[in-house]
């Protein structure tokens, strides 16, 4: 089975697909909750994950210059804070003020968002681009040697590995969050009806900050994989997984996170495997032409779909 | 003895409009006390104006004597008003029981404890506790509303139309229930639309038309007015 | 003297892009502030704008498909018939979505055509862009129009050579930023009529309660892509003149979303959303305020550079173009919060409740 087809697919179609759709459902479930709980389509989304990268950058940078090589894991929880703070700032100055208001002020306002936010990322780091840690990445050796031995040999860098990982704990840890503990609960909450919760007695505005919490601490994450996947720092990125976040939260239905880690990797392999030359020799689809995938997706959706395939909220 | 809650002279709407013109009411401890009267009069308009949630333009609201006019709906529930919306009034999406301890986000502790008296008290949401409040029939939704608002220790209760689109089987054990939750202490304001039955369960009533109280009486005193029960309660069964 | 005409041109120029904004402003003011439809997506139609006419109107080049070397005006019709197209096709998919799903999907459609436009190279040049697209009145002075028909008719290639060469090389610039502004004139009166007219009416009646013009028997989504396509259309025709103000378009930097979309929403919202003579002030204003800015920033450049002379002063210009561009985005931000209503709030036409909707969203009962 495992001829030059099946590792050609796994190793140059699936796993790059699977990564893609890691951080893709990583940024999607800070907009699902978002969308869910505060009501509105954050469009600064992206560009908040892309500063998360750029800190993470520069805290690696800084300790770098006193003599300390650490991984992007390490600057991670660190640039996660930050993040955190910046998503909290936004709320208090730019969101907050139009809470009771129709929610298309605060989407214009989010689009505002948006652009100062990535302005001052190219103000304070300039507009070209960065390397993200230099070098080329092996494939993990041990993996290779495994998988050789079973005959269908996996070559997967170290980075993908750690990607893999990660999501892997931050979406266990959002389950368990979010089904055991007291504010995890309020947040589903919240997310189901606002009025209610209001009348329940639920501190809303905690739970508006425990939303941003988690979704900054994804969004993080999110940008720092994405960085150590593609090894660049652009200031575009965000803007550029915009639409492909916002297509796995629709996919995945409104205010469900789950759904939007499964709507993530749908997207992420969707993307990817949309250029494997599926008939014939050439590619699918043009790979200039990847980040239609995600619209198209999104698009039919919305007609066909709208609470998603775990039948979120519907507008 | 002061009442549990009172309404004094309210006039209070939504932005510009008003629509409580001059409405006085009060709840004493232990008591059951219905507001009925047609579509319209304001009955659910009163229910919110406790809770803060309209602009209350003149007149005052007072929790055992103090003044809470005004006061933020999360507030009002910390200080121990309950209320159970008309419609709406369950988290479809979390579990019955996850569904109470959201009730008991204002309650500092003993929590379980609280769980339990509540399964005693509708024990047919106990074998119920991990199915999705979604998935229940509307008169059980009703219950877990009622349980879900008593988790706190609630000086009153208000519950906002609770039989409205129930069968007449529900509707008999949501009184049932009703008369059950006076019992363990804890008084009930409640509005109706089921005007006879409601005041078959009340202690006293007040009619409502037009924003202002037109009548009040005891429940049986009310449901037994020939005048009452031909402007609002119908013609015949 | 000399300075004097530099400000005079200075001048010229502002008018022309200020005018160019202030059609895209007036065409997203159709779909905002007449129909509450959120466009995120103004870049997509302009872009669509500008390719049709930059190929409709250039000479045969071997870069791209044509140029077609139509006349201008067919090339300006054009992109708006496509623009128009493009938007009825969208509008018969996407209109009936909430807002915020409208606005997702419109910044979606603005990016897939950016990507068609950036990977047909066999048509469009791919990245490379298109160049020498015909400007209006300055094309004159090219030889491939005045070797030929109607031109021609009139005078030899000779004659026409010894007239431009006796006008100044700037003689273009004050007719086209008055064409512009003749353009301008001409959307403004007919959107004024569109507003004040039946069709106008109704789109406010639907803006503000939905429910109850569908409950009334109108139809709500025909009117409502009607309004997406002629807004699509003004900004096509947009996008065709700020084709011909640059003269060179290509797909990424040209049809940036921020400066773009951004900027007309900006204005939108400062000059007063659903008011047309708002949309034309926020766009010559925002535009006036975005050009000074960087004059004023030049010079604090020169200033911080003589202080700090360890900076490498072209670094910093390229940062102070994005310190330019964050401080509008904080301008918007300040001007949605304090002033809802933009400079010039919309007033109804013949409504006795235009003092009240300021209020916002006290109607909203639930």
């Amino acid at each position: 089975m495992w001829d030059a087809f099946g590792f050609e697919f796994v190793n140059f179609y699936l796993i790059p697909g699977l990564v893609l759709g890691c951080i893709y459902a990583l940024g999607a479930i800070g907009i699902t909750l978002t969308f869910g709980i505060l009501r509105f389509a954050n469009f600064a989304h992206g560009e908040i994950m892309m500063s998360g990268a750029y800190i993470a950058w520069t805290l690696m940078t800084l300790v770098g210059a006193a003599g300390l090589v650490i991984h992007p894991l390490v600057a991670l929880p660190f640039a996660a804070i930050f993040v955190i703070g910046l998503f909290l700032l936004c709320d208090r100055w730019f969101y907050k003020p139009f809470r009771k208001a129709d929610t298309i002020k605060i989407v214009i306002a989010s689009f505002g968002v948006m652009l100062i936010i990535r302005s001052a990322v190219q103000v304070i780091w300039g507009p070209n681009q960065i390397a993200f840690v230099r070098g080329i990445s092996q494939p993990n050796a041990v993996l290779r040697e495994i998988t050789a031995d079973w005959g269908a040999m996996i070559i997967m860098p170290n980075k993908h590995i750690w990607i893999f990982l990660g999501t892997i704990v931050l979406v266990v840890a959002l389950g368990y969050l979010l089904n055991r503990t007291r504010i995890g609960k309020a947040m589903r909450a919240v997310s189901d009806s606002p009025d209610l919760a209001h009348v329940t007695g639920i501190n809303v505005d905690m739970v508006i900050r425990a939303t941003w919490i988690v979704g900054g601490v994804c969004a993080t994450a999110a940008g720092v994989f994405l960085v150590m996947d593609t090894q660049t720092l652009e200031t575009t990125m965000g803007f550029r997984m915009l639409l492909p976040m916002f297509a796995a939260a629709i996919l995945g239905g409104i205010g469900k996170p789950y759904g939007a880690v499964f709507g993530g990797l749908v997207i992420g392999l969707a993307e990817e495997l949309s250029a494997y030359p599926w008939i014939g020799d050439t590619p699918l689809l043009s790979p200039g032409y990847k980040t239609g995938v995600a619209f198209a997706i999104m698009v039919v959706m919305l007609i066909v779909r709208p609470q998603g395939l775990f039948k979120g909220r519907s507008f | 003895m002061t009442p549990v809650l009172s309404l004094n002279n309210l006039k209070a709407g939504y932005g510009q409009t008003e629509i409580l013109h001059d409405l006085s009411l009060h709840v004493m401890p232990n008591e059951i006390v219905a507001i009925i009267g047609p579509n319209g009069a304001g009955k659910s308009t009163a229910m919110k104006s406790v809770l803060g949630l309209l602009n209350i333009r003149e007149g005052s609201v007072e929790l055992n004597g103090e003044n809470i006019t005004d006061t933020p709906a999360q507030k009002v529930i910390e200080r121990g008003i309950s209320y159970v919306p008309q419609t709406n009034n369950v988290f479809v999406n979390l579990s019955v029981q996850e569904n109470l301890e959201m009730g008991a986000w204002t309650r500092p502790s003993g929590v379980e404890a609280r769980l339990d008296e509540m399964y005693d008290l509708f024990p047919d949401l106990s074998e119920k506790r991990n199915q999705a409040a979604g998935s229940l029939s509307g008169g059980q939704r009703q219950m877990v509303a009622m349980a879900k608002a008593l988790m706190v220790d609630a000086k009153i209760l208000l519950l906002d139309e609770p039989t409205a689109g129930l069968s007449p089987k529900y509707r008999g054990e949501i009184f049932a229930t009703i008369q059950k939750i006076k019992n363990t202490g804890v008084p009930i304001l409640i509005v109706e639309q089921n005007a006879k039955q409601a005041l078959g369960v009340s202690d006293r009533g007040y009619v409502l038309v037009d924003g202002a109280n037109r009548h009040e009486g005891t429940g049986a005193g009310l449901a037994g007015d020939p005048e009452i029960a031909r402007m609002f309660l119908g013609g015949g069964h | 003297m000399e300075a004097y005409l530099g400000y005079f041109l200075y001048l010229l120029s502002l008018l022309t892009v200020g005018g160019i904004y202030a059609i895209f402003a007036l065409g997203l003011n159709v779909q905002w502030g007449f129909a509450g439809l959120f466009n995120a997506g103004i870049v997509g139609f302009v872009a669509v704008g500008a390719y049709t006419y930059a190929l409709l109107t250039t000479a045969e080049s071997t870069f791209h498909i044509g140029g077609f070397g139509l006349p201008l005006p067919v090339g300006m019709a054009v992109a708006m018939a496509i623009a128009a197209l493009i938007a009825g096709l969208i509008g018969l998919v996407c209109i009936r979505l909430r807002s915020d799903y409208l606005a997702i999907a419109t910044i979606g459609i603005a990016e897939i055509i950016k990507l068609i436009f950036k990977n047909e190279t066999d048509i469009t040049n791919g990245p490379r862009g298109i160049n020498k697209i015909p400007r209006s009145w300055e094309h004159f002075s090219e030889e491939r129009f005045y070797t030929s028909w109607p031109m021609s008719w009139f005078a030899s290639p000779e004659q026409w050579e010894a007239f431009f060469a006796s006008l100044p090389n700037w003689y273009w610039q004050p007719l086209f930023a008055g064409t512009i502004l003749l353009i301008v004139f001409i959307i403004y009166k007919m959107l004024e009529r569109a507003r004040t007219s039946p069709w106008g009416r109704m789109m406010t009646a639907i803006r503000e309660n939905e429910p109850a013009s569908r409950a009334a028997g109108k139809d709500v989504t025909k009117r409502r892509i009607e309004a997406f396509v002629i807004g699509a259309a003004i900004m096509g025709l947009g996008g065709a003149l700020f084709a011909q103000h640059l003269r060179l378009i290509e797909p990424t930097n040209t049809f940036d979303p921020s400066k773009v979309t951004f900027l007309v929403w900006v204005m939108l919202i400062a000059g007063g959303s659903g008011n047309n003579r708002g949309a034309v002030l926020g766009a010559f204003l925002i535009w006036t305020i975005w050009s000074a800015s960087e004059l004023l920033i030049a010079g604090m450049i020169d200033l911080v550079g003589a202080v700090f002379s360890t900076l490498d002063p072209s670094i910093l210009a390229t940062r102070a173009g994005f310190l330019r561009m964050m401080l509008i985005g904080i301008l918007m931000q300040v001007i949605l919060q304090r002033y809802p209503g933009g400079i010039l709030p919309e007033v109804r036409p013949a409504s006795p409740k235009a003092e009240k909707t300021t209020a916002g969203a006290t109607g909203e009962t639930k």
